[in-house]
């Protein structure tokens, strides 16, 4: 398999803080991937260092085996990464329609555009002159997941879509993703509901405190397995939980 | 007594279209990357002496063509415009940041820089440029009034400045990319946009707009070199009393600014700029966010 996206050892640091110990990452062409872990686990620093937010050394990051680590956000954009960023982060002073068009500044083609986009959310049509700021907690994650697809990109990070939204929500907002994989979209999600992160992904990446703690096909993975990589407590200094 | 009153509120509001001229580049500039210019007020001279320079040099090559400075006017705005993205790419992309003092120190350099460039070309002998009659010339009002041509057409392209300035910033592409930098920089550079270039855009329209109230400020009375920081401080009380980052903000900041200085001095001749300046701190006290504020943080 040709890896799309390829993290070899990766580390991050903020300021002198080391946030990321070492990360070996791989996603594959349409596959969809999900990253667990508490807070704090490093999940959104990496999705920050991927997208060129936080610089890190070249070679750690490889876009179709490109070292792409340490490049310009605007340049990994313009490459094929977007991201539905924690919290949603819409343009407050820009309208539904003009957050959904600042993805076309990656000036990259493809099948998405406006009215695509307005199918697969039909109320963001209905509301695409208002104030971003204006819209439900879902609306504006719609605008968000919008925004991303508008750049046409060839790999979609998705960081915490539910955060913060109702349950039923969340449920319609996942839905939309069968519709978005069918164009062949790879996607990285980290999530954390560890059920949801499980039913959604083929394979799946458990951080903790900066490394990864487990890895392997969504499926096949134990719920004793997951709860261990993810609070890390039993075995790990020998100590079993009580 | 009410005739004089309408007079002074006339001239206040002829006064304060010259002040927005002078105020909207640095709206621009701060609305759009936080960028405070304290260079603004020189930066007009550069724009004032620069036509004085091209227009004397149009003379000297055909003494008789006296529409020849008119053709100029194109070709100062896109050497503005010039001007503005180079300084933008080259020295002031460098220094923007979270901090604002390495912008603030570097402006203020510059200030120092031209002021000093200007006084050593151009000596400090007081210029205009010649009008043609124009900056004498006034239109009678029903009443016995009579408006100066000049200030009334000063008003009015500082009306269409900034009602364009507006429309540009709502309507279009870049404008979209103006707020998008302006709200959420790290975002906007992931959607692939080029932030740099957005601030170089933004700055080289920010010199299009002090050249030209550079023009007519040599036009409508004296520049000399060491006039930028009271001209800077005109465009910064009008920014603040209008709100950082609203153009319509900035247009009535520079109204209120010039009615106030002709009610001061109305008072006494030597008392309305320093009303102007009572007038801003008061309302600073009062309102520091300014009338209209748009921008956050």
């Amino acid at each position: 398999m040709n890896a799309l996206l390829q993290t070899r050892g990766l580390t991050a640091f903020y300021g002198d803080a080391q946030a990321l110990f070492g990360i070996d990452f791989q996603v594959d062409q349409g596959e969809m991937v999900a990253i667990i872990g508490a807070n704090g686990a490093g999940k959104s620093t990496f999705m920050k260092a991927v997208t060129g937010l936080l610089a890190v050394q070249p070679a750690q990051i490889l876009w179709q085996g490109q070292p792409i680590g340490g490049m310009s956000a605007s340049e990994i954009a313009k490459r094929g990464i977007a991201l539905v960023p924690e919290g949603r982060r819409l343009f407050s002073s820009l309208n539904v329609e003009e957050n959904l068009l600042m993805g076309e500044c990656a000036e990259r083609k493809g099948v998405w555009n406006l009215l695509r986009v307005y199918e697969l959310f039909p109320i963001l049509k209905q509301k695409r002159l208002q104030a971003s700021t204006s819209l439900s907690g879902g609306q504006q994650q719609m605008v968000a997941i919008g925004r991303a697809l508008m750049s046409n990109p060839a790999l979609l990070l998705c960081d915490e879509l539910s955060l913060g939204l109702a349950p039923i929500v969340i449920k319609e907002i996942y839905s939309a993703m069968p519709r978005i994989c069918a164009e062949g979209m790879t996607v990285v999600m980290v999530e954390q509901d560890v059920s949801k992160a499980r039913e959604v992904s083929s394979r799946l990446y458990c951080f903790q405190e900066g490394s990864v703690s487990l890895q392997g096909v969504s499926s096949t993975l134990t719920a004793e397995q997951i709860s261990q990589a993810y609070f890390g407590l039993p075995n790990k200094h020998g100590a079993a939980l009580p | 007594m009410m005739d004089m009153l309408l007079q002074t509120l006339m001239q206040g509001v002829l006064l304060g279209g010259l002040y927005c001229l002078f105020a909207l580049g640095l709206s621009l500039m701060y609305g759009v990357m936080r960028l405070t210019n304290t260079a603004q007020g020189d930066f007009i001279l550069l724009g004032s002496f620069s036509a004085v320079a091209g227009i004397a040099a149009l003379k000297w090559l055909t003494p008789d063509a006296t529409w020849m400075p008119l053709l100029l006017s194109p070709l100062l705005l896109l050497i503005a415009f010039g001007a503005g993205f180079m300084l933008q790419r080259q020295v002031l992309n460098r220094v923007l940041g979270k901090d604002p003092l390495p912008s603030l120190v570097v402006t203020f350099g510059l200030s120092i820089v031209i002021q000093n460039l200007l006084l050593e070309l151009f000596s400090a002998d007081p210029r205009s440029i010649e009008t043609g009659g124009l900056n004498i010339a006034s239109v009678q009002l029903p009443g016995g009034w009579a408006v100066g041509v000049l200030p009334l057409l000063i008003l009015a392209l500082a009306l269409a400045a900034t009602y364009g300035l507006q429309w540009m910033f709502d309507h279009s592409a870049l404008g979209r990319s103006f707020r998008a930098v302006s709200d959420d920089l790290e975002i906007a550079q992931l959607m692939g946009l080029n932030a740099k270039r957005v601030y170089a855009y933004a700055t080289g329209i920010a010199f299009m707009l002090i050249t030209v109230a550079g023009v007519l400020q040599a036009m409508r009375t004296t520049v000399s070199p060491s006039d930028g920081p009271m001209l800077l401080l005109f465009a910064f009380e009008s920014v603040i009393i209008g709100g950082m980052g609203s153009f319509k903000g900035t247009l009535i900041g520079a109204l209120l600014l010039g009615v106030t200085q002709q009610i001061g001095f109305l008072f006494d001749p030597g008392w309305g700029i320093w009303f102007g300046h009572i007038v801003f701190l008061l309302l600073l006290l009062v309102r520091p966010q300014g009338l209209f504020p748009k921008t956050v943080g």
